[in-house]
């Protein structure tokens, strides 16, 4: 939540008290209502709603050609074709799928290794140094490489969001063990508790933190990758449908597909927030 | 069981920070260490409580931990040292987790030591939720439930406020009446020194030597009634520490 600015309120803080009154009494001046974050729930619903609604507004009134960016109404119009046709759910389908398991498989393997670096000295020293090399590298640029170890079907597009997703999940975990506080681990050693306790109930708590905002950045990632991997060799996927949008200049499909997109990211950053609040209830 | 330190040495790289160390501790005894800073106390502590190794010297224990007890030595940190994602209660089950005790009775084990440091009706509180002093009754009921022979405290209550301390001071008192457990009590405090222990062993600045070992021979349920004959031990506790403490400052001071 950013931090609420409340402007209004800091003007009036710092309106000096009028001059009649000036040494009668008085309250204190409130200063604190500023930086003060509160939760908005109709913020974001309004704003998309009304961003929507100015975009349609523009187009009807002609101020936006349809060349360059199709209406509103007609993206939601070719999402209904979608719908009707049945097609939506077979691109959804596609597309769920290999982002489930390549952020799955990802995550998990991330996760471990990143605990591996964590905790034992001899993983560090070897491989954190493979970390760094390999995290800059586009995925994108890999996937000729990808299509060759595992095919053109569904294994190069899973094994693109697999490797995208690791490297920020290695690098989240490992940092969120080195956070964790030393006098934790002190504590739990001298009441005697075994290594596998120290980690489960110690080490891997204290990361948690990390490991799920590293969550959120793969999340996104994951998304992005998943649409450039479609867009080599899929049938079905939103990716596959946005290319072949594009190609066609059916620019009310390639929003529509866009749209679809936003959706999933949107869906995924509130699962990870329900998350964070189930597994982090111990914060504040 | 008794615990004996036998001429222990430390160093970290080449700076001595212990020298000597030879230490008995009886069955329900408290020995309490106080000594100028960074004279190794808590060093000392860590290589009794088997987390680091001594470079010189040994430490032992002799005889047999008493029947139940689950971890003869165990330690009491400082800064509390509660896992923030646990309930107080859940943090006292900890300790008891990788013992082989069924849930029954470990649940009667935790029940047990949250009433007798009276934190019964803060069970189910998270650590957040507690304050300074609430948070140490908590450290304190976990180490009981492990039935330890000897505690480890590492300056337990100079993390809390002089009221708080004084009255968690009497808690440990009742507590020791009732448990008679043995304990190496580090504190910077004179006055917890004093109150607490049988021995008051007084270290020399860095590389930390016994210099010198008073008894303090009021028995622990009368010192608060016997606080007058408690004055004159603790001014001379003062004056030995005093010199250590001025001189160690300086010293900290040269080096910065
Ligand atoms: N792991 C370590 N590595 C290197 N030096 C250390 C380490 N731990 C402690 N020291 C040094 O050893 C000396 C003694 O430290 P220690 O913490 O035992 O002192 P202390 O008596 O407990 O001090 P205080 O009263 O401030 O708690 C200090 O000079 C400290 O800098
Ligand atoms: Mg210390």
């Amino acid at each position: 939540m950013p931090p609420d600015m409340a402007p209004d309120a800091a003007v009036e803080a710092r309106t000096p008290p009028a001059a009649a009154e000036a040494k009668g009494r008085r309250p204190v001046p409130f200063r604190g209502g500023t930086f003060r974050p509160r939760a908005i729930p109709f913020a974001a619903p309004l704003v998309f709603l009304v961003l929507i609604g100015l975009w349609e507004l523009g187009s009807r009134s002609g101020l936006i050609s349809p060349i360059a960016l199709p209406a509103p109404s007609e993206a939601i119009a070719a999402m209904g074709d979608l719908i009707e046709t049945g097609m939506l759910w077979r691109h959804l389908e596609a597309s769920l799928s290999r982002l489930v398991m390549g952020w799955t498989i990802g995550t998990v393997a991330g996760i471990v290794l990143g605990l591996a670096i964590g905790l034992f000295s001899l993983a560090r020293a070897g491989l954190s140094p493979v970390v760094s090399a390999l995290f800059p590298i586009p995925k994108i640029a890999l996937l000729p490489l990808f299509i060759i170890w595992f095919g053109i079907g569904e294994g190069s597009k899973v094994a693109t969001i697999v490797f995208g997703t690791f490297f920020p999940t290695v690098i989240a975990t490992y940092g969120g063990v080195d956070s964790v506080d030393r006098t934790l681990i002190r504590m739990g050693q001298s009441f005697a508790l075994s290594p596998l306790s120290i980690v489960r109930k110690i080490i891997l708590p204290g990361a948690l933190p990390a490991i799920l905002s590293g969550a959120r950045i793969s999340a996104s990632i994951a998304i992005i990758l998943l649409v450039a991997a479609e867009m080599i060799g899929a049938e079905y996927g939103i990716g596959a449908y946005i290319l072949l949008a594009g190609s066609l200049f059916a620019l009310d499909q390639l929003i529509a597909g866009v749209a679809m997109l936003s959706i999933i990211g949107l869906t995924v950053a509130w699962l990870i927030g329900r998350a964070e609040r189930a597994l982090l209830d111990w914060r504040t | 069981m008794r615990l004996s330190v036998e001429g222990v040495g430390h160093a970290y790289g080449g700076t001595t920070v212990l020298d000597g160390i030879d230490l008995a501790i009886a069955p329900g005894e408290i020995v309490a260490v106080v000594g100028p800073s960074g004279c190794g106390k808590s060093t000392l502590l860590r290589l009794i409580g088997g987390l680091e190794r001594p470079t010189v010297g040994g430490v032992f224990i002799e005889g047999d931990a008493p029947a139940g007890s689950l971890n003869p030595i165990t330690t009491v940190f400082q800064d509390f040292a509660l896992l923030p994602w646990r309930t107080a209660a859940g943090n006292v089950a900890l300790a008891l987790e990788d013992h082989r005790l069924t849930r029954a009775e470990r649940d009667e084990i935790v029940a047990d030591v949250l009433a007798r440091t009276k934190l019964t009706d803060f069970a189910g509180a998270w650590p957040r939720q507690l304050s300074g002093g609430m948070k140490q009754r908590v450290a304190i009921a976990r180490a009981l439930a492990v039935r330890p022979a000897v505690m480890l405290m590492d300056e337990p209550l100079s993390a809390l406020d002089a009221q708080t301390r004084e009255l968690l001071l009497d808690d440990l008192r009742d507590l020791w009446v009732r448990e008679r457990f043995s304990a190496v009590y580090v504190t910077h405090n004179l006055a917890e020194a004093v109150q607490l222990g049988h021995r008051v062993m007084v270290l020399s600045r860095r590389p930390g030597r016994i210099r010198e070992v008073v008894e303090i021979d009021v028995p622990l349920p009368d010192r608060p009634a016997r606080a007058a004959e408690l004055e004159p031990m603790q001014r001379q506790l003062w004056q030995m520490m005093r010199d250590e403490a001025m001189a160690a400052d300086r010293e900290l001071t040269d080096a910065a």
